[in-house]
């Protein structure tokens, strides 16, 4: 059995689910209570949990993400929301420097199992401090797993293994897709593991490996090639920390071509960091260079027909494509 | 004087175990710093000598069931919490047998199982916001525990200092917020970049209540320690206590802290918290040789710690990867 209902209101029943189920669990962030979250995600759950569950914060996000890392040492499951991934470099210290490291200091004497959902990305004509994806500098931190799912499924069923997850997980939703309706399972414990890339289209001639909203651009866009004879596999990571490497490696042999797409900047992306290891370790597999399809290195602008500029497009990906294929 | 009367209502026993606590915490102290200056530890360590007496008497009002978070310069609080100076030291030494086995050293003692020792921190002010948050599990969860946030003087300007208190005087938790004011941050003297005399009193911002106390009479903080306590476990909210310390090293073990005027250590030495409890001590009819036995005991122990932690293993190189995740951590790091 199966619905139709938007990727906001996907997580939000992964949130609300996983709420009734575990009593450890608790929301925080700003007009996350009475105002239900600004992209609705949360509407209702005050009344049903009560203030010490569902908490609105001040506009001190390295405070409460500071608390959330307490609150986790001692047993809690805090699922924390930063209403734009941009604000993590206002409390960069407790998810780097403590969340990311406490574990591994202590010797392993604490888990942290935190979740910090952080809405990312371009398009919606935010300007510099509300657009960015900050993929890169997220997995940079050892510690912290990250997820950036796509469809409406696969964000209920990574929240959801998220939450149950021992470590700090990060979730990045792209804003973007809040609005998008799609099919996911009725099943209350549907879960997506975490870890576990997807093949959402296989193909023969190249692999596309993407994670979030540049999963559908590259969807879009293998159907351009289709009819234009040139058969691509799309590769959606889901899970960025730990990465499916296993996945990767299978769809590169079969494919022997690569290219990588997000919408990072593309100095110092992860997209860059992939690139990387398949330069290192599958050298043998590849008909030529592995390309990466990024954003541009400069500050998100506003105007849309600057924007627009600052992400990939189906029509970006087709011509990369192209390009490594030499076609 | 008003400290000696008020020294009247504690048994010689209690002085007794105040003034064991500061000798222990010196002792260990010295211990830490020979073997640092004999080069058999890495890194940096950052010494308590000077605070014993504030660390002795806060302690000494936390309850088993309560939680603390620690500092850079954090191994006094373990002391008087009732640590083990064994693991401790071989913590320091960066062994298996520490008690972060060796993976956080100096400033990263922790101990969730025992003391409820949240951890030592590197980072100036993080403790802040983990001793809010634990707070603030204790109280979604009800539990009937406080937790002290110990910090020094110059994290009361970092923006958790006020981030955290704002939040925590809000939803009343069961916070209590313990500065030791040395007056130094690395060289810098707080009253060249602090506007206010005292550090504590900016809870008052918060409508939170404070008190500012000497903090080499371990019974003054004790009894500060005591009120915020009791008032923080009563459900009423947070509560801030600075105890006025000296920091008699310098930043590290090995800074000749050259940026410091002479009249500071002299002030230090006039003061020196041990010396006056144990003359208090004496004029309440203990005798030298109880103390100097205090001494040689506490002498005793922590050369056993050296011992214990010199003779430790290093942990095995093949260890190096283990703990960074509790689920899936080989495919975590391998990539």
């Amino acid at each position: 059995m199966s619905k139709k209902i938007t990727v906001s209101k996907a997580i939000r029943e992964g949130l609300l689910e996983e709420m009734r189920r575990d009593d450890k669990m608790f929301i925080m962030g700003e007009d996350m209570a009475v105002m239900g979250n600004v992209f609705a995600i949360t509407t209702g759950f005050l009344d049903e949990f009560g203030p010490n569950r569902v908490i609105d914060t001040p506009i001190s996000e390295e405070g409460f993400l500071g608390m959330a890392v307490g609150a986790a040492m001692r047993g809690m499951h805090p699922c924390v929301e930063l209403m734009y991934d941009d604000f993590v470099t206002v409390c960069a210290d407790p998810l780097f420097n403590q969340a990311a490291k406490l574990k591994y200091m202590s010797g392993g004497q604490c888990s942290i199992p935190l979740v910090l959902r952080m809405p990312m990305g371009s398009g919606r004509r935010n300007a510099g401090q509300h657009s960015q994806s900050l993929e890169g500098m997220v997995c940079h931190f050892p510690g912290l797993k990250v997820v950036a799912p796509c469809s409406a499924a696969d964000a209920k069923g990574l929240i959801k293994s998220a939450l149950r997850d021992p470590d700090p997980v990060v979730v990045f939703e792209h804003k973007l897709l809040y609005a998008k309706k799609e099919e996911i399972p009725e099943d209350e414990d549907y879960l997506v593991p975490i870890g576990k890339a997807n093949v959402k289209r296989e193909g023969k001639d190249l692999t596309i490996i993407t994670w979030s909203r540049e999963v559908n651009f590259s969807m879009e866009a293998a159907e351009k090639l289709a009819a234009e004879g040139i058969d691509v596999e799309v590769l959606d990571l889901r899970t960025l920390v730990p990465i499916d490497w296993e996945a990767i490696k299978a769809s590169i042999a079969k494919t022997h071509n690569a290219i990588i797409v997000s919408e990072e900047v593309k100095r110092g992306s992860y997209a860059g960091e992939i690139s990387a290891q398949i330069a290192e370790e599958l050298f043998d597999e590849l008909d030529a260079p592995v390309e990466r399809v990024c954003g541009l290195n400069i500050v998100s602008p506003f105007s849309p027909v600057l924007e627009d500029q600052n992400f990939p497009h189906p029509d970006d990906i087709v011509k990369a494509v192209k390009r490594v294929l030499n076609k | 004087m008003a400290t000696k009367k008020k020294n009247e209502k504690y048994s010689k026993e209690m002085l007794l175990d105040f003034y064991r606590t500061m000798v222990r915490i010196r002792t260990f102290e010295e211990h830490a710093a020979e073997c640092f200056t004999k080069g058999m530890l890495a890194g940096n360590i950052h010494l308590s000598i000077g605070q014993e007496a504030a660390e002795a008497g806060a302690f000494a009002a936390i309850q088993p069931q309560d939680y603390f978070t620690s500092t850079h310069r954090g191994h006094g609080h373990v002391i008087a919490r009732g640590g083990d100076p064994k693991r401790a030291m071989a913590e320091l030494f960066g062994k298996k047998t520490g008690y972060c086995k060796g993976k956080g050293g100096s400033m990263h003692i922790a101990d969730m199982g025992k003391m409820n020792h949240l951890g030592a921190n590197g980072i100036v002010g993080a403790g802040q916001g983990i001793s809010a948050g634990s707070a603030l599990a204790s109280k979604i969860m009800g539990d009937n525990s406080v937790t002290v946030g110990c910090f020094g003087d110059s994290s009361t300007n970092e923006g958790t200092f006020h981030e955290n208190l704002n939040m925590a005087a809000t939803w009343k938790l069961p916070l209590v917020w313990f500065i030791e004011n040395n007056c130094y941050g690395v060289s810098t003297e707080i009253h060249r970049v602090t506007n206010t005399p005292d550090l504590a009193s900016r809870a008052a911002a918060y409508d939170v209540p404070f008190a500012v106390v000497d903090g080499t009479d371990p019974v003054a903080v004790y009894e500060a320690m005591t009120t915020a306590m009791d008032h923080a476990r009563s459900g009423k909210g947070p509560y801030v206590v600075e105890a006025k310390v000296y920091r008699y090293q310098g930043h590290y073990c090995g800074d000749p802290a050259v940026y410091r005027p002479a009249e500071y250590m002299e002030n230090a030495l006039a003061n020196d918290a041990i010396e006056k409890l144990g003359k208090k001590l004496m004029d309440m009819g203990i005798k030298e040789a109880e103390l100097e036995e205090i001494k040689s005991a506490a002498q005793a122990e922590m050369d056993e710690a050296v011992k214990f932690a010199d003779e430790s293993p290093y942990p095995d190189p093949s260890e190096v990867t283990d703990d960074m995740y509790t689920a899936d951590n080989e495919r975590c790091v391998a990539r």
